[in-house]
């Protein structure tokens, strides 16, 4: 089809009669123009990853002018706002990592089965009744999440740990678990679904009951698109803003007790732009560092969710 | 039974009672799972309905914030969460959209494809409060829009983009190819099948999409922070380069006070802001449902 017209300009250029008064309307100008209107639309696509790119590393080169890289990964404490200043990534990212973990422990278990349950288990009608309600908690914004978390799960929690603080990570990591289940589900749903039926009828042919062959056949075969739900779960975990920033608290310490206040790498972002920091301070610099690293991560899990869904796509 | 009868049987012993009874409880851990959700679901909207209802009332929608919970309100929210989306919307709809007809229309086949979709699917995963760090760095500052409706808009267009573009692809993707072939060998011109054609049969599968990427923009708290929207705005904003509240952000201040009232407030604007993006869900099913009964072709 994309060579169709310019297989009809040919047989009008060797001098076949014109049938068509706009035969050149492909070549017009006015196609011209819209093709480059178009074009530049797509454009802003990669100025927005441009972008991006350039004002993170605009100004973390010149945080890295004053704090050296030595400091920012080797210091563990992150003291902005003391007179002592610390420049140490490790507790924003421990921060980061014990919500992604606790997040993990709650979203992959549940999620992962409602997509089985979804996908090989439930009739015809009740599946046209979850999916939307699934997609409904999907459409819940975050800083609704934030306010559940903050009222009502602490609270909750609080009743069997009395010696939890106000502000912590239990919290807000179940609340960011509960918001990325829809994720991990739908996605991996999609996974499992793309499993030739062949291979679950070959094992009940060979007189496996069904758990046997959900559990031994369909999910090992759409694994790799079930890992990549997970990360990609996971690395919307780690850009989660507004559940850490109401619920987690704005304490940046290394500890592996979820029971205390921390602060996430997102939260330390929010936190920064919400006081009257001077721009050119090196306290307003380091916002863009600590966006920056979380920039990587973010990207480099995508890109690694993306590189599993191409290399194993089709290969049963 | 011979002995070695026997022994067969023994090593055959199917256990399928055993068996069946340990699908039985999967299936029913699977099923408690899948709900899971939906009662959390519940348990959240029971919270907020409760502890926000008495104190939502007219009063309440046109009152601007104060520091009197009694007295606080959230029109000037309400006023400009309307038009950050509807801004956001004419940014946005028009490059998205144009933006995958190229891809998917117009632009050769090859890695430089490839690169602009592995792109898109890279944005479409970025953190939001990155989106937030860029609308500070490039409209706020570079631009020097200020913390304006215009600068939040920009940001917030550009943080939906991904959505309406890979939405917009898809139902391009979903027309079938005889479409093109047939109105091509008429003698249409590519904008001609585009616009007369291929757009009309997609546009319940845009519309969707659009839909999704506004009422993602209406719940997003985080680039509005970073840029700097205000929380205590007490009047409505009069042109674009004004400063301005939205819904979400309102919700995030009253709630990170430790107040007992101000969490009541927050419960109420929650309501209000769930309300609202239900409506648009609701909205773009119905669309969805009208134009396929109604289908151009």
């Amino acid at each position: 089809m994309r060579e169709g017209t310019g297989e009809r300009v040919r047989w009008h250029r060797q001098g076949f009669p014109d049938l068509t008064p706009e035969a050149n309307l492909s070549r017009g100008p006015r196609e011209r123009l819209i093709q480059v209107l178009l074009g530049l639309c797509a454009l802003v696509t990669v100025c927005t990853t441009l972008g991006i790119a350039a004002i993170l590393i605009g100004e973390s080169v010149a945080f890295f002018r004053q704090v050296s890289l030595a400091e920012f990964l080797g210091d563990t404490r992150w003291t902005p706002q003391f007179a002592e200043q610390h420049f140490g990534i490790w507790p924003l990212l421990a921060g980061t990592l014990m919500i992604t973990v606790i997040a993990a422990l709650v979203a992959i278990p549940i999620g992962l089965a409602a997509a089985i349950y979804i996908s090989q288990y439930a009739p015809d009608r009740v599946r046209r009744w979850l999916k939307p309600s699934l997609e409904l908690l999907a459409g819940v914004p975050t800083v609704v999440y934030g306010y559940f978390a903050l009222t009502f799960v602490t609270p909750l929690l609080q009743r069997v740990l009395p010696q939890m603080q106000v502000y912590n990570a239990l919290s807000a990591g179940i609340v960011v678990g509960i918001m990325i289940i829809p994720m991990v589900a739908s996605l991996s749903e999609d996974a499992l679904r793309a499993v030739p039926r062949s291979l679950a009828e070959g094992a009940y042919a060979l007189g496996a009951t069904k758990y046997e062959v959900v559990l031994r056949v369909v999910v090992p075969a759409a694994l790799s698109g079930i890992m990549a739900s997970f990360i990609l779960a996971l690395s919307r975990a780690i850009g989660e803003t507004m559940i850490v920033t109401l619920a987690a608290g704005a304490t940046p310490r290394l500890t592996l007790n979820p029971l205390e206040s921390i602060q996430t790498m997102t939260a330390y972002i929010v936190q920064v732009s919400l006081g009257d920091t001077p721009q050119g301070t090196v306290v307003y610099q380091s916002l863009f560092a600590v966006g920056l690293v979380l920039f990587i991560l973010t990207l480099g899990m995508n890109l690694l969710a993306n590189r599993i869904i191409l290399r194993f796509k089709e290969t049963y | 039974m011979t002995e070695v009868q026997q022994a067969v049987v023994a090593r055959f012993d199917l256990r399928l009672e055993r068996r069946r009874r340990l699908g039985q409880i999967l299936a029913v851990i699977l099923f408690l799972a899948t709900v899971f959700g939906l009662l959390v679901l519940t348990a959240l909207l029971v919270e907020v309905i409760r502890e926000g209802t008495p104190w939502l009332d007219w009063q309440f929608l046109t009152s601007y914030p104060s520091r009197k919970p009694e007295a606080a309100g959230i029109k000037s929210a309400i006023v400009g969460s309307f038009w950050l989306m509807v801004l956001t919307a004419m940014f946005a709809v028009p490059v998205g959209v144009g933006a995958a007809i190229y891809l998917e229309e117009y632009a050769p086949r090859g890695w430089f494809l490839r690169l602009i979709q592995l792109n898109i699917a890279n944005l479409a995963g970025i953190p939001s409060v990155i989106y937030g760090i860029l609308g500070l760095g490039l409209f706020v500052r570079f631009f020097a829009l200020g913390r304006s409706l215009l600068a939040g808009a920009l940001t917030m267009s550009l943080l939906v983009l991904p959505i309406i573009v890979i939405s917009t692809q898809e139902a391009l993707r979903a027309v079938p190819q005889g479409i093109r072939e047939s109105a091509y060998a008429l003698g249409a011109t590519r904008w001609q099948v585009v616009s007369s054609h291929l757009l009309p049969i997609a546009a319940p599968g845009i519309l969707t999409g659009i839909i999704l990427a506004l009422s993602r923009a209406v719940g997003e708290t985080a680039p509005l922070v970073m840029i700097g929207a205000l929380t205590f705005v007490a009047f409505l904003p009069a042109n674009l380069l004004d400063p301005f509240t939205v819904l979400p952000i309102q919700i995030f201040n009253w709630t990170a006070r430790p107040q007992e009232d101000f969490r009541a407030l927050a419960a109420a604007a929650i309501i209000v802001l769930m309300v609202f993006l239900f409506l648009m869900n609701l909205s773009a099913i119905l669309l969805r449902n009208y134009y396929e009964r109604h289908r151009p072709h």
